[in-house]
């Protein structure tokens, strides 16, 4: 399963161009509009999604986040159906890699063991668990890794050279840099100190930097991109979903293509970024 | 934890990833991590730094008030007919409850770790109270985060708190109470990471939380254990300390958890009934989860979704426990019961009228689990019940329930 993640950023290497990641919260506004929105995201130019498991309490995200999450639970979501949300996208895609993303107790009580099961058998690619540093590793890191499921890790400007490699020890997939101290969807930090600290990573491991948390517009997708290995895209485009939707958060006609219009044009900034970065 | 070997200590936890058996931990998102490692080894090196313990001390006894009285509740006593009933009155303390204990502490850990700013979260307002109160003490800029149901249940709390300097944000996620409160407030964490320390009122959330808060709070106890031999020349038979995260409980317990012929009852928030959604009895009624931190016992549903809890005690109203009690339950040292909102506020009045003392909401759940258990117990029997706050900040909330106009 690692094989299609490794492939895909092997393959964007080849090719010249940081990935465009892209994260939604599953479920949110209804079950099929979301599904049509992540069978959307690669026709768009996504080249890895992320796939948002919702939880009462999200403690690090914002506010877009937050009601994204509610939204989705008020919908009826939960992890089984988001699982199944990636073993439906299988059905007609086998080269995106999906990662879920989320908080460790609703994994926890659905139970590792056949969580880890059910995820390699619906297609899933990697976790992003953003409430297990590596000091939980045997909760859940070390059992799905052994599995052959990638374990991507948030790592920050608090997290230093003494500690990366703590960090980074049993990641795997893409390590995924949150380019300031704070929640999700917070504002764009400065390029030069990002293209600074996807260096200092790089000195630590080989595996892809993705860099995230601010990127609102292509301008922004290229100018990170010029410097990291994926451009990740979050609370922009849940905010876009939120934009669509009628004051009592039923899904609209623009939902979709809303989403789709945001994506492409993040789409061309990634593509446009190291052609900037090379003049 | 499920098959429990005889244990020699039940004071050694918790190990040094920070668990109680299966309990605490430290989850909490990579931001954090190198934060709490530094608050872990500061907070290690101020426990055997003499100039620290000395500090803690002076403040303690000039500024608290410490120790608090043991106080001999002769008329609640003869009214209820059988065991003799004590108080450990931390009502009395600066702030007008426990909560101030850890605080002095925590604040003392700010300075020497060089943070300019002080971050918390109350429900009851209490522990905000406390914070805004060491705040200004300090010369530290506060914010409170406090659910904004809280807010309007209590409100002379945040009014004492905007007089001591602090800024109180309300938060309106979910049903406003404490639980919002601190997602809130770790939120500010993760974003002021740099210069900000967040004093945690209660004893849950990443290690080493549970365990600072534990040994400021554990001073209930020990002064407790010493004015008992004073007055019986005895240990008392029985604990009882209400658990709504679980601090004045756990600073009351933790000195006597080895003492084999004491009995250990912690008063969980039975709300509205336990049949329903409205309560806190997350010990009686949820199971194990992870949330704010640590794995402990949550309200929570199949999903791993958390739930609303609700309690009359803006204190207890936090659908979590402290890891330590979790693991002290499931061990059996201790046992947890649930006592109802009218029970507590039977209890509230049946205080102030027999002893001249207005409870808070908080410690009127523990009295209400006295006056159940003292008319069987006999009259040589002890107990001793922490009364860890003054009902000053619920006389408008029990004024709008029993209709009194105020």
């Amino acid at each position: 399963m690692t094989a299609r993640m490794d492939k895909r950023f092997a393959d964007l290497k080849a090719e010249g161009r940081p990935a465009l990641v892209t994260y939604f919260m599953g479920g949110d506004p209804d079950f099929e509009t979301s599904m049509k929105i992540m069978q959307a995201l690669p026709k768009a130019g996504a080249d890895v999604i992320e796939l948002g498991m919702p939880f009462s309490d999200p403690m690090a995200d914002g506010p877009a986040i937050q009601l994204a999450g509610q939204r989705a639970l008020k919908a009826g979501q939960n992890l089984a159906k988001t699982i199944d949300m990636a073993r439906r996208f299988r059905e007609t895609d086998q080269d995106t890699p999906i990662v879920l993303m989320g908080y460790y107790n609703p994994i926890y009580i659905y139970g590792v063991e056949r969580f880890i099961e059910d995820a390699l058998k619906a297609g899933i690619d990697g976790l992003i668990v953003v409430d297990l540093p590596a000091e939980m590793d045997d909760e859940l890191c070390i059992p799905a890794v052994a599995r052959g499921l990638n374990f991507i890790r948030l790592t920050t400007p608090t997290t230093d050279n003494k500690r990366l490699p703590r960090v980074l020890q049993n990641s795997s997939g893409f390590v995924y840099y949150v380019s300031m101290n704070g929640i999700t969807g917070s504002a764009l930090p400065d390029p030069s100190l990002i293209a600074g600290a996807v260096a200092r990573i790089k000195g630590h491991t080989e595996l892809p930097i993705c860099v995230g948390f601010g990127v609102k517009t292509a301008e922004h997708a290229r100018l990170i991109g010029a410097s990291a290995d994926g451009v990740v895209v979050g609370t922009a485009i849940v905010n876009q979903i939120a934009l669509s939707l009628t004051k009592d958060g039923q899904a609209t006609q623009d939902t979709v293509p809303s989403v789709e219009t945001l994506v492409r044009g993040l789409s061309t900034g990634v593509r446009a970024a190291r052609l900037a970065a090379a003049e | 934890m499920n098959e429990t070997p005889k244990l020699n200590s039940f004071r050694a936890g918790p190990d040094e990833d920070g668990r109680f058996g299966i309990y605490g931990g430290r989850f909490v998102a990579e931001t954090l991590m190198p934060l709490i490692l530094d608050l872990e080894a500061e907070f290690n090196k101020a426990k055997t730094d003499p100039e620290f313990q000395a500090e803690l001390a002076h403040l303690g006894t000039h500024y608290i008030g410490r120790p608090s009285p043991l106080y001999f509740a002769e008329r609640l006593t003869a009214e209820l007919g059988g065991a003799k009933i004590y108080f450990k009155r931390d009502e009395l303390n600066h702030t007008g409850s426990h909560k101030i204990n850890n605080c002095i502490g925590q604040i003392l850990l700010a300075k020497r770790m060089g943070k300019k700013r002080i971050i918390a979260e109350t429900g009851a307002g209490q522990h905000g109270v406390a914070s805004a109160t060491v705040a200004a003490r300090f010369g530290f800029p506060c914010v409170v985060y406090m659910g904004a149901t809280d807010v309007e249940r209590q409100a002379p709390n945040v009014f004492r708190m905007k007089l001591l300097g602090a800024e109180v944000k309300p938060v309106t996620a979910g049903h406003g109470t404490l639980k919002d409160a601190m997602n809130e407030a770790l939120r500010d964490w993760v974003t002021n990471v740099d210069d900000t320390y967040y004093i945690i009122g209660t004893a849950a959330g990443p290690h080493p939380y549970p365990e600072i808060v534990r040994e400021f709070q554990s001073v209930i106890g020990k002064e407790a254990k010493e004015q008992m031999m004073a007055a019986e020349g005895r240990l008392p038979d029985m604990l009882v300390a209400a658990v709504g995260g679980g601090s004045n409980a756990i600073g009351l317990f933790h000195p006597f958890l080895d003492d084999e012929s004491v009995k250990i009852v912690g008063v969980e928030a039975g709300g509205k009934g336990l049949d329903g959604e409205e309560h806190c009895a997350s010990l009686t009624a949820g199971s194990p989860g992870v949330l704010h931190g640590n794995r402990t016992y949550l309200l929570q549903d199949s999903d791993g979704q958390i739930k609303e809890g609700h309690s009359i005690s803006a204190g207890l109203d936090y659908p979590g426990i402290g890891p330590e009690h979790s693991w002290l339950k499931d061990t059996g040292r201790v046992e947890y019961v649930p006592i109802m909102d009218n029970e507590a506020l039977d209890a509230f009045q049946m205080l102030t009228r027999t002893e001249g003392i207005i409870p808070a909401l908080e410690p009127s759940h523990a009295l209400a689990e006295v006056i159940k258990r003292a008319p069987k117990m006999d009259k040589d029997q002890i107990i001793l019940m922490n009364l860890c706050g003054r009902g000053d900040k619920d006389i408008f909330t029990v004024g709008k329930i029993l209709g009194m106009g105020l």
